[in-house]
């Protein structure tokens, strides 16, 4: 992928949150304490679960359905952080090489069992949180923060974060192909430039740091960014909450993996 | 009602570098005006319009608007009265969406929720952006982005409205659009540009900016078809005005 369709990659994440559907109107602070939730459960398991993980899956696989987010989208976009969880769970294997099991023909070490659950783990953090963002939009969930009680000055940060990034990521693109109009084959796009290059994109970024201030402060700026209250918890929204307390609860304190093991073998055995 | 007046008086401004940007710039904007501030580049347009609203502050002289001269303790209070407009649409819009950027000067003014709704939906059709406000900026594009930035500053319902560069930017139909809608503006307005046609339809008077200066100061029919004078200043007749 080029640069410039990375780049434009990024914004489809917030169109989907223009989505209309059943999640996309829940209460934005609903949704932000209900992923909170489901993070701290996920986290909450012991090191060599994998079993117990798998029916946590129901919930962003329901989020995406009744949502309406294309499954495709969200799969590459965990694929594409997922170096982050390989590397930190690649040397379980190595550094714990007890055996936890004996299937048929085959030791299976304790190591592998962690490095597995890393990745579960992994793979229900992030889709909940990305499909927290494609559902609720970056602004929505910061504003949601603020309301739950966040410091005004990290709220701030991360909304500009996100305001900026696409603004930065332009002034990048500029500047990058200005390089290659005039760099011919591999002269002009080594390292010397390259570091050249970024510190240039500093001096812009503060350049505009400084306009953009003087632009908030002839707008009456005085400290906080103040929001609109365009929203109420509804009756629904506290359902949806009540709803994910006894989802969760439930698969945490019951094995309800287990059980249904259990009557599947009384069924059929 | 006299308030809405712009004073410079004997105004000498030098940055920190050294520069000298302006060298005693003397003029006065009476309520109602629309004034159209042109020069060379470098010649002190910007960092005159910095001083409107007291994000500069003369190293020398004074600047009054309306009753109040600009110090640092009155510009909080200037900056309700001045609104400014920037070249760069993306320096002005910093809030995730278009309803937010235009809500945050009047909630900064400390309005109600009913009253800055209010507000930022009038200054939406007031530019006819009114099915942009819940989009964020970067899905805008120019004209798009530039007719928010007008929004935003017009909610906060300034006195005066002083503009940078306005036209920069635009295509020429949503520029066309801009002529017409600063002439329905009933504010005292403020417009550097080098968009000499843009000033000739939009003000009746002009200034001209040189070296820190202010060079020539007069109605804009005068001062546009003034050939000599304007080549002295790096411009040149307004395009509407040259004969091929």
């Amino acid at each position: 992928m080029t640069f410039d369709e990375r780049y434009f990659d990024i914004g489809r994440l917030d169109r989907l949150s223009y989505g209309q559907t059943l999640v996309h109107r829940l209460d934005p602070r609903a949704k932000v304490i209900a992923t909170f939730l489901f993070l701290l459960t996920v986290v909450s398991y012991p090191k060599y679960e994998i079993v117990a993980l798998a029916p946590l899956f129901l919930y962003p696989v329901l989020l995406m359905t009744l949502g309406e987010i294309p499954v495709r989208f969200i799969m590459r976009k965990v694929l594409f952080v997922s170096p982050f969880a390989v590397f930190i769970g690649i040397f379980n294997p190595l550094l714990d090489p007890g055996t936890f099991a004996v299937l048929p023909g085959v030791h299976v070490s304790a190591g592998w069992i962690s490095f597995a659950s890393i990745l579960l783990k992994f793979a229900l953090t992030i889709s909940a949180a990305l499909l927290l963002i494609a559902t609720t939009s970056f602004p929505g969930v910061c504003h949601a923060l603020r309301r739950l009680g966040f410091p005004a000055l990290f709220v701030s940060q991360l909304l500009f974060l996100y305001r900026y990034l696409f603004v930065l990521a332009e002034e990048a693109m500029r500047i990058i192909r200005a390089r290659d109009m005039r760099s011919f084959g591999r002269r002009g796009t080594g390292m010397r430039v390259f570091g050249r290059v970024v510190g240039i994109l500093f001096l812009r970024t503060v350049d505009r740091a400084e306009r953009v201030y003087y632009a908030m402060l002839s707008r009456g700026f005085a400290g906080d960014i103040p929001s609109l209250r365009r929203s109420r918890m509804a009756p629904a929204d506290l359902m949806f909450l009540l709803l994910m307390a006894v989802f969760l609860s439930g698969l945490r304190f019951f094995p309800v993996t287990e059980g249904i093991g259990r009557m599947a073998q009384e069924m059929f055995g | 009602m006299s308030h809405h007046i712009v004073e410079f008086k004997d105004v000498f401004f030098r940055y920190p570098d050294g520069t000298e940007a302006l060298r005693g710039v003397s003029f006065r904007i009476t309520h109602g005006e629309s004034v159209g501030v042109v020069g060379a580049n470098g010649a002190g347009k910007s960092t005159l319009l910095q001083h409107m609203n007291g994000y500069l502050l003369p190293s020398s002289g004074t600047v009054i608007v309306g009753d109040l001269p600009v110090t640092a303790k009155s510009r909080r209070e200037i900056r309700r009265k001045v609104g400014i407009v920037f070249q760069n649409p993306d320096d002005q819009f910093f809030m995730p969406t278009v309803f937010d950027d235009v809500a945050f000067g009047p909630l900064n003014l400390g309005l109600d929720e009913a009253a800055v709704r209010e507000r930022v939906l009038r200054a939406l059709t007031t530019v006819s952006s009114l099915d942009l406000q819940d989009k964020p900026p970067h899905h805008l594009s120019c004209g798009q982005k530039s007719a928010v930035a007008i929004a935003s500053v017009m909610a906060m319902e300034p006195d005066i409205l002083a503009m940078d560069e306005p036209a920069a930017n635009l295509d020429p139909r949503s520029r066309r659009l801009l002529i017409g809608l600063l002439k329905t503006f009933r504010h005292s307005k403020i417009v550097a540009s080098h968009d000499l046609d843009l000033i000739l339809d939009v003000c009746e008077r002009c200034i001209v900016i040189g070296n820190g200066r202010v060079v020539a100061d007069g109605p804009s029919g005068r001062i546009l078809t003034d050939k000599s004078l304007l080549e002295a200043n790096s411009l040149e007749l307004p395009l509407s005005l040259q004969r091929r």
